[in-house]
């Protein structure tokens, strides 16, 4: 009896020590440091801090997914290019942190006025980390791989240089690029990460040993551990870059996460994945928590295919009456905005279509009914694993249910998603982010997963993209958005935004994502 | 002696050569295609047709797996499609950290859990193998990833005792590298040291309700020796199965708790490649690890014989 109460009292006793570590404030005064190397016993209350100590130059970033290789001709996984790009390569043009295009290898550039001929002045002393010189060479080199004909090329992102017809050496200072046919975004493209100028040289070795121009080289990979990235000698400006070091750092698991920024392991998760434990973090006054935009359209992928009841436009009208964006951010915590079309908030040609199709269950149903299918019908929702399709396919499951549209999920795996539901297109409904830039173009594409085929957008697109004139232009894009908006191709669901975490002494990071990259030629320790 | 071990020996080869063709044709009809993953969805169907070709997809499959055992025969593990890399550099880099974890697991389980299971059985219905039972209960309930994050929220974020994660790398900073371990060896031994103690317990009691033990205890032998040399040695049997399917268990409980430690581990690599559709580099590390678990059981089978001589030779 004595014995089974001291037990009890050992018990509460642990369970209160759990207990006082769980519900300790976060924002107490901070903790001894859980660092390894610099705390081999608990530290002791630090001394009086020296007064001029040196700002901090270095920078652990983490991330959620690994690249696999460091070459972004060979793969086209998104962690490549947030890595590599500003940091290891550069492009012709560069996309700044709010999507606008300025000056990157190129300090200027001329556009015909017909738009078919790009006239490009490359900046001069620029050097390869490994010490070559950077001419009109290179350039003309780095843009041949990506429009070579064939299946030779097997640059993933090639789809994206079609309308370059060729690239001259006009003099080591000076590319000038031919167009096939005026193309509104080749400036855009041309500063992206797919379009990197690479050295021919080192071009082959560029996957496990990169070498660009930017500001960063590569020092080592830890592979399924680590990337360590350090200033370059050669960079051109280097008084303008403050990091000495940039360490990435991949960890996968949301939670994991949480506890490398809490420990003080990393300092900054600039895309952090997992909404719900946001407010964990927010409660911790070390940390800045950052809503910004990203080009992630996410849709209810529609099926418009022969035989399907999507291919019937009341029934594709029906399921956008039927959906509840409201209810669909709430799930995603709150950090996505609405959208009524394939069109990003952030660019200056959106319109807002949110209201073509307003949430009106009664007027659902009628058009449920006009279509024929009063009783409504079976369909599945095939999921790539990402949280916000799974979070956002539950809530889809029980709002088209009310319209007599019974889903039922079946989870994926990514490579199984892509070859399934993308490639044979052998599926009803998908929810996924449509994160390139400017990718409304897919809508006008013969075969593409939607299976959607109308006349009318492909003829405003076309001439959208002959279009050099910026307001004729945009008016051109504004047209296409209320199209594909009318028509419901898909279920326009929202933009999912950008969390980035990172301590509040880091400054400079982006707080938006145009294109995937971590640039961090700004950034800096305050 | 000889015998009883050649045949062990074809038994597992033989399970081998299955395991190959399972592993390769698991592959097979697991859908998803590496070069697609590789491109993304911006793939145009001549260049996948290109980098199928290139991955040596195009040849018939009976043609591929022969390459690939003619391969593993002569120790050439290939290059990873993903990663470019070496599949034998990456996978030594990644045993640095596996090996230690899941040798570091199974002997904290067997410290842990053998003298609690002894313990247990000598105070059979006492306080002390109370104690020992909720222990087990307890252990056995409670998944390792959670006690690893437990372990995280007090021992790192709360006493900055040890990181919460990561691996700096042996050469690097043996000590830190050693720390680095510590918890995630605690979380995935743990549940072990907790179905240890229950299996030593009951063994134990098995034996202890023996005649033999009577007498040695009537004739006025030692407790102790009681215990560790008539008990314990004959208690051994269920015990040396079940850490020997301990070792096993550590490749799935790698996955778990090297992703809750972001550990750079086999368990991650295993699934990462499998999300890359990296095919070299999982069936390379599949088959080895079904070798590396005969390996295991064989020994088992070697200890079972040295340990109690009797059920050897014949089957």
């Amino acid at each position: 009896m004595r014995r089974s109460l001291v037990m009890l009292l050992v018990a509460v006793v642990a369970a209160l020590g759990i207990y006082y570590f769980v519900s300790r404030p976060k924002d107490a005064p901070p903790q001894p440091p859980a660092n390894a190397q610099t705390a081999p016993t608990p530290a002791p209350a630090p001394a009086a801090t020296p007064p001029a100590k040196p700002a901090k130059d270095s920078v652990v970033i983490g991330m959620s997914l690994e690249p696999p290789v460091l070459d972004s001709s060979l793969n086209a996984a998104a962690a490549i290019r947030e890595i590599t790009y500003q940091n290891i390569y550069e492009s012709l043009t560069r996309v700044d942190r709010n999507g606008k295009i300025v000056p990157g290898l190129a300090e200027s550039w001329t556009v015909s006025p017909d738009g078919k001929e790009y006239v490009f002045k490359l900046r001069s002393g620029v050097k390869y980390h490994d010490g070559e010189a950077f001419d009109a060479s290179d350039v003309k080199f780095s843009i041949d791989r990506l429009i070579a004909p064939g299946p030779d090329n097997k640059i993933p992102a090639k789809n994206l240089y079609v309308s370059i017809e060729k690239v001259e050496v006009v003099d080591p200072q000076t590319v000038k690029i031919t167009m096939k046919n005026p193309d509104a975004f080749v400036l855009f493209n041309l500063g992206v990460a797919d379009a990197a100028i690479v050295d021919p040289k080192s071009s082959p070795t560029n996957g496990t040993n990169p070498v660009g121009t930017g500001p960063f080289k590569f020092k080592e990979r830890k592979e399924g551990d680590s990337l360590v990235l350090v200033k370059a000698d050669t960079y051109r400006n280097p008084a303008a870059i403050k990091l000495n070091t940039v360490t990435f750092k991949f960890v996968k698991d949301p939670s994991a996460q949480i506890n490398a920024l809490l420990a003080g392991d990393v300092d900054t998760f600039p895309g952090f994945q997992a909404p719900e434990l946001v407010d964990q973090l927010k409660k911790d006054n070390r940390f800045a928590v950052v809503i910004g935009s990203t080009q992630g359209e996410t849709i209810l992928s529609t099926n418009n295919g022969e035989g399907k009841p999507m291919a019937k436009l009341e029934v594709r009208q029906a399921i956008a009456h039927a959906i509840n964006r409201e209810e669909l951010i709430a799930a995603e915590s709150g950090f996505a905005i609405p959208i009524g079309s394939h069109y990003s908030p952030a660019d200056p040609a959106y319109i807002d279509l949110t209201k073509t199709y307003p949430f009106d269950l009664a007027k659902a149903k009628e058009l449920m009914k006009a279509a024929g299918y009063e009783n409504g019908f079976e369909a599945t929702l095939k999921l790539p694993p990402v949280g916000y399709a799974k979070r956002s396919g539950e809530v889809l499951v029980s709002q088209l249910g009310k319209i007599g549209i019974k889903l039922s999920i079946v989870q994926l795996e990514w490579p199984q998603w892509l070859s399934e539901v993308f490639r044979e297109r052998n599926y009803d409904f998908t929810i996924v982010a449509h994160t390139e830039a400017y990718d409304i173009d897919r809508y006008a594409r013969d075969g593409y997963y939607w299976n959607y085929k109308s006349e009318p957008f492909r003829a405003v697109y076309r001439e959208m993209v002959a279009t050099v004139d910026e307001g004729k232009r945009a008016d051109l894009l504004k047209q296409l958005q209320t199209i594909i908006a009318k028509d419901a191709v898909n279920g326009f669901l929202y933009q999912l935004g950008k969390i980035g975490v990172w301590n509040k002494n880091l400054v400079g990071m982006w707080e938006n994502s145009p294109t995937p990259s971590i640039d961090l030629t700004e950034v800096y320790w305050k | 002696m000889l015998e009883f071990l050649s045949r062990r020996l074809f038994a597992a080869l033989f399970t081998l050569v299955a395991a190959s063709l399972v592993v390769f044709g698991v592959l097979e009809v697991l859908p998803g295609d590496p070069a697609l993953v590789m491109l993304g969805m911006e793939a145009q169907p001549d260049t996948l047709a290109a980098l199928r070709k290139d991955l040596g997809l195009d040849r018939p499959v009976w043609v591929r797996y022969f390459a690939w055992v003619g391969d593993m025969l002569t120790f050439d593990l290939g290059r990873s499609q993903a990663y470019k890399t070496d599949v034998a550099t990456m996978l030594l880099v990644r045993l640095q950290v596996t090996v230690p974890l899941a040798i570091g697991a199974v002997t904290f389980a067997i410290l842990l859990g053998l003298p609690l299971g002894i313990l247990a059985a000598w105070r059979h219905g006492k306080a002390g193998d109370y104690g020992v039972m909720m222990f087990s209960q307890a252990g056995i309930a409670v998944p390792n990833f959670w006690i690893g994050l437990l372990l995280v929220l007090v021992f790192s974020l709360g006493l900055g005792l040890f990181p919460a994660g990561g691996f700096p790398g042996w050469e690097k900073d043996f000590g830190a590298s050693l720390r680095a371990l510590a918890l995630p060896i605690i979380a995935l031994g743990l549940p072990e040291a907790a179905i240890l103690s229950r299996i030593a317990r009951s063994a134990m009691l098995d034996t202890l309700r023996e005649d033999y033990i009577r007498t040695a205890r009537a004739k006025g032998v030692a407790e102790r020796d009681v215990l560790f040399r008539h008990a314990l040695r004959n208690a051994l049997i269920p015990i040396i199965t079940i850490i020997g399917l301990f070792f096993a268990f550590q490749v799935g409980g790698a996955i778990i708790i090297e992703s809750v430690f972001y550990l750079p581990g086999v368990g991650q690599l295993v699934y990462q490649s499998i999300n890359n559709r990296d095919l070299v580099v999982i069936k390379d590390v599949v088959i080895l690890l079904t070798f590396f678990v005969l390996l295991i059981n064989l020994a088992i089978d070697v200890i079972y014989v040295l340990v109690d001589p009797r059920p050897k030779i014949k089957a």
